[in-house]
């Protein structure tokens, strides 16, 4: 409607030739103009994003040298590979136990900061959300000087409780620890703020009723809380998992997936051997691997975004 | 029946024997003691990091109380403030960010406002495919891109591997899809009247998008520049994959690689270093906080 009465008016001002007025009309018209609005973005979107995609499944199909056709055979070799499912079992235990951690920290720090009065809400919100805007990769290194062997501020604290030095890196067992919890640390601020958004958002008035209702506290989470903010707590928990399953920077810099390739994630292994190794088809056949989850959370994400959107 | 009802709520009544008040008040005793306790666990390694910066390699290496700065000295920041290394860094940060961000407002505000308003063959499918490319993280892509570089490298001659300005043409791939689609929810949300209005006054789309959509959904503008500015600057793989020389580092790269030594770490360096690449991101934090948050919380419940 609003165009028809646009090109009228053109053409009525300037009475210019035909062909001249045709012309303009095209670069008027609305989906030309659409085309070239957006056509940076489909180019950047398919030059960088969706070629290099595509490309790494024609490179996990060549050998080392990248000179031959070799078929399925990097993706058998991997099969046989004792490191292989290692790193997938560690991945999976990684990006699932920090996400469980930091979606319940969330949930529970946002309850918290829900409670205290409107004024105080901000200065504690803003406290709280720091660990999210420092870059990740410095304040991994603050972790890194936290756990150091000899000069743990950590255990220098521990020893007087009589707890022993921990080998925060250097033990299977707390190196996997050392590695979800600076995950969980960072992290954790996300949920908390999305959260805190979402509880804003349930109407008063149902947890009044609840109240008058008789409900404890359990019930009123149970019935009112969970319910009411179901669709963001889904997106923010796939949103975090691709997110923490794809993550590099904290076990890069605070392990490099030692002691013995035991806190190894996809991309800080895919790192390992397609780069420092330089077998870039195994490489891109490794970090192949994530896009199955990848894909599934994507879907689900995908979903209840639309969801909400026809609900707004 | 009501009195049955009465009788029946009357136990449960009695059981209850706190005021409403005096539950208020002990739950947000409550709350306080635990925020307290969760912004100690959030706060230590910053907290901490300030700490170290102000210590001398003597006092780290004596293994005194941690906590404490018995010494304090600035000779760790006058170091590297006047190291040309650091600096070299520092500016490569910058330019980079500063470029990624003007970039990624070019591409996707047209983008965003084409796909809000007119609805032309596949936007609609153009749109979910921005979200979709918003998932792809960096890790998938930076053994194929690693590659890509090096035969485009190879065929046109120019200079691609180890050299700063390649991020600034790979970074937008991870600001521009998120800048566009919380974009796309903030032009959805001014009032269709407002454009028609114009259209009608005989504006062109293009004098739509600059007079009326920029201006109005100014907020979702800052958001989006914030966004695009702490990812480029806090961009770690890419930057550790594509550049090694020193001179063509950025920040969080160059700390980690040249200020660990062999097996010696200096820490009160590392530390400083660290504070100081986090400073820039904390500093608009701190000062455009609501539209940090506002952006964070958009992606998901905008759109």
């Amino acid at each position: 409607m609003a165009d028809v009465v646009v090109e009228q008016g053109r053409l009525a001002r300037t009475a210019s030739p035909r062909k001249r007025a045709s012309l303009r009309n095209a670069m008027g018209r609305k989906s030309t103009v659409a085309f070239f609005l957006t056509l940076p973005l489909i180019l950047l979107i398919a030059l960088l994003v969706l070629y290099p995609a595509f490309y790494s499944v024609y490179l996990a199909t060549l050998n080392k040298a990248m000179t031959k056709f070799v078929g399925l055979s990097n993706f058998t070799f991997l099969f046989k590979r004792e490191t292989f499912w290692m790193v997938v079992r560690q991945s999976c235990i990684f990006a699932i136990t920090a996400v469980v951690f930091k979606a319940l920290i969330g949930f529970i720090v946002a309850h918290f900061v829900h409670n205290i009065p409107g004024k105080k809400q901000r200065k504690w919100r803003g406290m709280l959300l720091v660990p999210w805007v420092i870059p990740p990769a410095m304040s991994t290194l603050a972790w890194l000087w936290l756990f150091d062997p000899s000069y743990s501020a950590f255990n220098y604290t521990l020893s007087f409780f009589g707890v022993g030095p921990i080998p925060w890196l250097g033990d299977t067992f707390w190196a996997r620890f050392s590695v979800i919890l600076v995950n969980v640390w960072y992290g954790a601020p996300f949920f908390l703020i999305m959260y805190l958004a979402a509880l804003k958002s349930v109407p008063d008035q149902l947890y009044e009723a609840a109240a008058i209702d008789g409900a404890n506290w359990w019930q009123k989470i149970w019935h009112i809380t969970l319910p009411m903010m179901r669709n963001i707590i889904a997106i923010t928990t796939l949103f975090s998992l691709i997110v923490t399953f794809a993550n590099f920077d904290i076990v890069r810099i605070l392990t490099s997936g030692g002691p013995l390739d035991r806190t190894h994630l996809f991309a800080t292994w895919a790192f390992q051997v397609g780069i420092q190794s330089s077998d870039i088809p195994l490489g891109a056949c490794v970090s192949l691997f994530m896009v199955p989850i990848l894909a599934v959370a994507a879907v689900f994400i995908l979903r209840d975004v639309n969801k909400r959107g026809n609900e707004a | 029946m009501s009195t049955l009802s009465i009788d029946k709520a009357g136990p449960t009544r009695k059981v209850k024997l706190r005021s409403m008040s005096r539950d208020r008040t002990w739950a947000l005793r409550w709350s306080y003691f635990f925020l307290v306790l969760f912004a100690i666990f959030f706060l230590i390694p910053p907290v901490y990091m300030l700490i170290t910066s102000l210590k001398s390699s003597a006092e780290i290496s004596a293994a005194t109380n941690p906590w404490w700065v018995f010494h304090p000295t600035l000779s760790n920041y006058v170091e590297l403030l006047t190291s040309n290394q650091f600096l070299r860094f520092f500016w490569n940060s910058s330019i980079i960010s500063i470029v990624v961000v003007i970039v990624t407002m070019l591409i996707s505000i047209p983008a965003a406002f084409a796909l809000a308003r007119m609805k032309f063959w596949g936007s609609a499918t153009l749109a979910t495919g921005v979200f979709l490319t918003y998932l792809i993280p960096d890790s998938l892509l930076f053994i194929p891109l690693f590659k890509v570089l090096a035969t485009v490298q190879e065929f046109t001659g120019i200079p691609l591997l180890n050299r700063w300005y390649v991020l600034v043409f790979i970074y937008p791939t991870l600001t521009v899809p998120f800048c566009t689609w919380i974009m796309i929810g903030y032009f959805a949300s001014i009032p269709k009247e407002l454009d028609e209005a114009a259209l009608i006054d005989g504006a062109s789309w293009l004098q739509t998008l600059t007079r009326i959509f920029i201006p109005v959904a100014l907020p979702g503008l800052i958001a989006a520049t914030i966004f695009a500015f702490t990812v480029s600057w806090a961009q770690f793989l890419y930057p550790l994959v594509f550049t090694t020389s020193i001179d063509q580092l950025v920040l969080p790269v160059g700390i980690t690689t040249t200020l660990i030594k062999g097996d010696v770490f200096n820490w009160g360096q590392i530390m400083t270093g660290a504070l100081l690449g986090a400073a820039p991101p904390l500093i608009i934090y701190a000062f455009l906080m609501d539209y940090y948050i506002a952006g964070l919380t958009a992606g998901a419940t905008k759109g």
